[in-house]
């Protein structure tokens, strides 16, 4: 799905050889500041490497259209971007963006039950509280459907409970579907008990290797 | 009953007692303002009697190569303020765009309001060209400061949001689109203000001064109605002309914010 050889970004990141698979999970771990965030910027194509190269499904992303990627490989950033409006106009922003027909009401509620968040779709959004930001900011890039979910820390406003809730959702969800799913996160649980491989950022080294459960 | 009163030089000094009542005002309140005041008042009055004797010699000796010109020089020195008080906030290829929307929008809004409306004859006429440029080139210049002013913070503001909708998939446009619409908003708001309290709240500056020097007051609202529209037309187009173009330098050619 991903493959990277010899990228280099700024002096933050230096990768000499990555591969990620798709149609499973990976989670990335790593220090505060180790490159986490610079990567799945990277591959959401929103910087482009200095050196090296990054390719998607055998293709060179530096060939591939910025906007075409970008609805394919879709990123959840670290901090939730929560626009004017409700809850409805929130979910729907990023359908209007790409051009795709909206859902009706009946599927946005689902939506919300699948990230867990009790409101109503006429709520206005920034009264919500951090973790349920996050979780709207969630709730709608699944609306949008894309093939890889670029996830930076989904869910590190959540409290443990909520946590394990949305995250097996999203596992089962993306297993269903066919779908990649890579995310940072900060818990090594979540990282241990959900993904199939976890890459480790840490300073200087690059560590990628299979989860220890399977 | 129409005699003009021809104001003496005296007079016009009498006029500094504004100033002097001002300045003094200033003083007692401890506001240290009497040196801005002071230099201020005597800038005015001097650009303006230099414009004065300026234009009485461009009115005897009218000439294309003139009025091109002083339209050359109205546009640059514009062009040039607008930079000056973005205060280095701008970069280059932004700084290209106000240039070039500034002079498209007001020299198309002018040729059709010189040759189209009032229909001035010969066309380098300095008594209409000079003064009706330089009410479109002075707005619009108002409103494209503010234009980039409001762009340029709201992107930065808002640079969250912006790449926030990138990864969504939105084009560089849907992104930006709520600071653009901002931008020319503010831009023109203004323009539009003024137009709501003319003739009830305020005389307009040149209508005053077209009936303060004979002009009947039919005629002198005619003008104003026209040029207001003129203004208006051409503060909207330079703005629009901005903020379309100048939204694309915040990203490169592979859709990244560059900020
Ligand atoms: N555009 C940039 N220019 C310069 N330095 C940057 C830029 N973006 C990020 N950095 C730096 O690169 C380093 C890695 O940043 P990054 O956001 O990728 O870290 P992270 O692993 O996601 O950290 P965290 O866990 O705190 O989110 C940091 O030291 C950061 O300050
Ligand atoms: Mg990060």
């Amino acid at each position: 799905m991903f493959y990277l050889k010899d990228v280099k970004y700024k002096n933050i990141l230096d990768i000499q050889e990555l591969k990620i698979e798709d149609n499973k999970v990976t989670s990335i771990i790593g220090e505060s500041g180790s490159g986490k965030t610079t990567l799945l910027r990277l591959l959401n194509k929103l910087i482009s490497c200095d050196s090296g190269y990054i390719s998607y499904k055998g293709k060179n992303i530096e060939n591939i259209d910025s906007i075409a990627l970008r609805r394919k490989v879709t990123m959840l950033p670290q901090e939730s971007p929560i626009f004017k409006g409700t809850i409805r106009d929130n979910l729907l922003i990023g359908l209007k963006f790409t051009d795709k027909p909206l859902f009706d009401d009946s599927h946005l509620y689902s939506i919300l039950s699948f990230i867990n968040l009790k409101k109503n779709l006429d709520d206005l959004s920034d009264n919500l509280s951090g973790g349920e930001k996050q979780r709207l900011a969630l709730g709608r890039i699944l609306l949008l459907d894309p093939d890889v979910f670029l996830l930076d820390e989904p869910s590190s406003a959540l409290d443990e409970e909520t946590e394990k809730f949305i995250i097996e959702n999203l596992v089962k969800y993306t297993k269903e579907n066919n779908k990649t799913l890579i995310m940072i996160t900060h818990s090594k649980k979540i990282a241990l008990s959900y993904s199939d491989r976890i890459i480790d950022l840490s300073k200087g080294s690059m560590d990628n290797r299979e989860a220890k459960n399977e | 009953m129409n005699d003009i009163i021809d104001l003496s030089i005296w007079q016009l000094v009498l006029a500094f007692v504004f100033v002097m009542v001002l300045m003094i005002i200033v003083k007692i309140k401890g506001i240290s303002r009497e040196k801005e005041i002071l230099i201020s008042s005597i800038r005015m009055t001097l650009q303006l009697i230099l414009t004065g004797y300026l234009l009485v010699y461009l009115f005897n000796n009218p000439s294309p190569v003139y009025t091109i010109f002083v339209l050359l020089a109205m546009e640059s020195f514009a062009i040039h303020n607008i930079i000056k008080r973005a205060k280095g906030k701008i970069n280059k290829s932004l700084r290209k765009i106000i240039g070039l929307s500034m002079v498209v929008g007001t020299v198309s809004c002018l040729l059709f309001f010189l040759f189209v409306i009032v229909q001035i004859s010969p066309w380098y006429n300095p008594q209409y060209f000079i003064p009706i440029a330089g009410m479109l080139i002075g707005n619009s210049m108002t409103g494209i400061s503010l234009g980039v002013n409001r762009l340029v913070d709201g992107m930065q503001a808002n640079k969250h949001l912006i790449e926030g909708s990138l990864m969504l998939g939105a084009t560089p446009k849907m992104a930006s689109k709520e600071v653009v619409d901002n931008a020319f908003d503010s831009a023109i708001l203004p323009t539009i203000n003024s137009m709501v309290g003319m003739g009830i709240v305020f005389l307009p500056g040149m209508m005053t001064g077209q009936i303060l020097s004979g002009t009947s007051p039919i005629t002198a609202i005619e003008y104003q109605i026209a040029i207001m529209l003129g203004i208006l037309g051409s503060v909207s187009l330079t703005v629009i002309l901005f903020v379309q173009l100048g939204y694309k330098t915040f990203f490169n050619h592979k859709d990244q914010l560059q900020i």
